[in-house]
């Protein structure tokens, strides 16, 4: 059986970085291929070179070595639109000219822009908020300000950089239903970030498993849960506690095989 | 048991003896605010009081420190022979001309230094070798350039507005957020959409620190320049009164400079919380 065509075809993608004299290879021979409509999550510990996979997806770097490529299905829409870690948000703009933001850069008409930027704005609860500046916001709004952005640009797929990691946990819980909720509607292809297991568990279609130094893809888990999914749902199943202790194994293998080389060996 | 608790804590609060001590800790508040003010209010009366006495008594030389209310008298004098008016108003003109042509170029040039790092590697070392220099210093030079009339006077001001501005103004685009120059090239920003979206703004607040220096700098510059070849102004006023010995339209000229320093302050102030309201 033929797999359908991938959404994004990434093939032996390489990343150097020069510090002054030395040179780290940040990712090895990434290959990976997601279908449209996936969720994938990449997942491992800080230095696996999961953001620098993430920012050559989203433009902002240039790999050393390999391609990537991305299927589009409508020239009129933008290829990615990325979800950032906490202040991504501008702060000399109102909420509502932030998430309108990617519309307004692309110079649609302003009908369709103020449609789609009052209805992403509906959609995260932010329509009392949409004339006020960043800092007036709590985090966790600031964050829903940056998925209505990503929304709003309608891109053929998005990128979130971690985007809950600066959050307490009630507001995490909160703000990935909210997203799995809105990304229900349209199921456009994701590239998850994040370290955090149980996150990817609960967001993810496919967890592609990485490890440190240099960052290379060491095992795939597949999550069939149903959805729409709930926080309290995945905690609850028994299932899912196998699979987090699965992925913890893995993950502290390479954590801590990373750590050793480091060590000089015991005579 | 929690509930207990919380109503006890309410009925603590409600006490009568409570709400009197809550009572007397407003008021005393209050007084001290109210002394706090009126100390404020009182210190440049008493000075003038003081000296008012000391002058008319002359225990200090009342040519020299002339009583506060003859120089009042003074200064209606002038505004009333309409001398105050000329004076003033090539003053106000001189540093309103000498400011924009300032300003303008500088931010301007901060911004394509701070956007473009040829740019920036290619002005610093000018800019860092003639900004220590006072413009007043230059002064000569730019009289034999500009020549002893206005041009001169507003070339010195517009120089002396100039580095502070285009300083901060690099370096407020240089201290733009890293994130925010990624959301933007994420977000497919044009090089235009660049400058008017996120350059600009992002550089807006040190860009305003830099022209409120500019300002103060300015009103430093314009009595200066204007003790040197001018005929008329704020500047000349106090110089030329100094040289004949009449001590009361100096005083006036000094007082004429702290009122316009300060309003200059509010009207940037109120500038800046209307271009800077996300701050």
């Amino acid at each position: 059986m033929h797999a359908p065509e991938a959404k994004i075809a990434i093939e032996g993608i390489a990343k150097v970085f020069y510090k002054k004299k030395q040179s780290i290879l940040a990712l090895q021979d990434i290959t990976l291929r997601i279908r449209d409509g996936e969720f994938v999550t990449l997942l491992g510990p800080s230095g696996c070179g999961k953001t620098t996979l993430l920012r050559i997806l989203a433009g902002l770097e240039k790999p050393s070595a390999g391609h990537f490529d991305v299927r589009r299905t409508d020239e009129q829409k933008p290829l990615q639109s990325m979800i950032f870690q906490e202040n991504g948000v501008i702060p000399w703009m109102t909420v509502e000219q932030n998430v309108a933001f990617g519309l307004n850069l692309r110079k649609l008409p302003a009908k369709l822009v103020k449609e789609r930027t009052h209805y992403y704005l509906e959609k995260t609860g932010l329509t009392p908020f949409a004339k006020l500046y960043p800092k007036e916001l709590s985090g966790g709004m600031k964050q829903r300000v940056s998925i209505a952005r990503a929304f709003a640009n309608d891109p053929e797929l998005l990128l979130m950089d971690e985007p809950f990691a600066a959050l307490d946990e009630q507001n995490k819980f909160i703000l990935q239903e909210e997203l799995l909720r809105i990304w229900e509607e349209h199921r456009k292809t994701v590239v998850f970030i994040t370290h955090s297991i149980d996150e990817a568990i609960l967001v993810s279609d496919r967890i592609v498993l990485m490890s440190a130094h240099p960052g290379r893809i060491v095992a795939e888990k597949r999550i069939d849960l149903p959805r729409p999914r709930s926080v309290e749902q995945i905690r609850s199943d028994p299932g899912m506690a196998q699979l987090f202790v699965e992925i913890w194994n893995h993950l502290q293998r390479e954590v801590q095989g990373a750590r050793s080389e480091f060590k000089p060996c015991k005579g | 048991m929690q509930r207990k608790v919380v109503s006890n804590m309410k009925d603590g609060f409600a006490r009568p003896h409570d709400e009197e001590s809550a009572l007397r800790e407003w008021r005393s508040r209050r007084r001290a605010r109210i002394v706090q003010q009126t100390l404020t209010g009182a210190s440049p009366v008493f000075l003038l009081a003081v000296w008012e006495l000391l002058s008319r008594t002359e225990l200090i030389d009342s040519r020299f420190f002339p009583a506060p209310t003859s120089i009042v008298g003074t200064f209606f004098d002038m505004i009333a022979s309409g001398e105050m008016l000329s004076h003033v108003s090539i003053s106000l003109l001189r540093i309103a001309a000498g400011f924009l042509l300032g300003t303008v170029p500088a931010v301007m040039l901060g911004l394509m230094m701070g956007m473009y790092r040829p740019m920036k590697a290619f002005f610093s070392p000018l800019l860092m070798a003639l900004m220590p220099i006072p413009t007043l210093a230059l002064m000569p030079i730019i009289v034999i350039l500009f020549g002893i009339g206005e041009g001169s006077k507003i070339v010195t001001i517009a120089g002396s507005v100039f580095f502070p501005v285009v300083i901060n103004t690099a370096a407020g685009v240089a201290n733009i957020d890293r994130i925010y120059i990624d959301v933007a090239k994420n977000y497919g920003a044009s090089p235009k959409a660049f400058f008017f979206k996120i350059a600009l703004p992002g550089a807006l607040p040190v860009m305003m620190e830099g022209i409120q220096m500019g300002q103060a700098i300015a009103l430093l510059t314009i009595v200066a320049a204007e003790m040197i070849g001018a005929r008329e102004g704020i500047g000349y006023l106090i110089w030329s009164s100094y040289k004949l010995f009449l001590f009361e339209p100096m005083y006036v000229g000094l007082i004429l400079i702290s009122f316009f320093g300060y309003m200059f302050s509010l009207l940037l102030r109120w500038l800046k919380n209307r271009l800077v309201p996300w701050q």
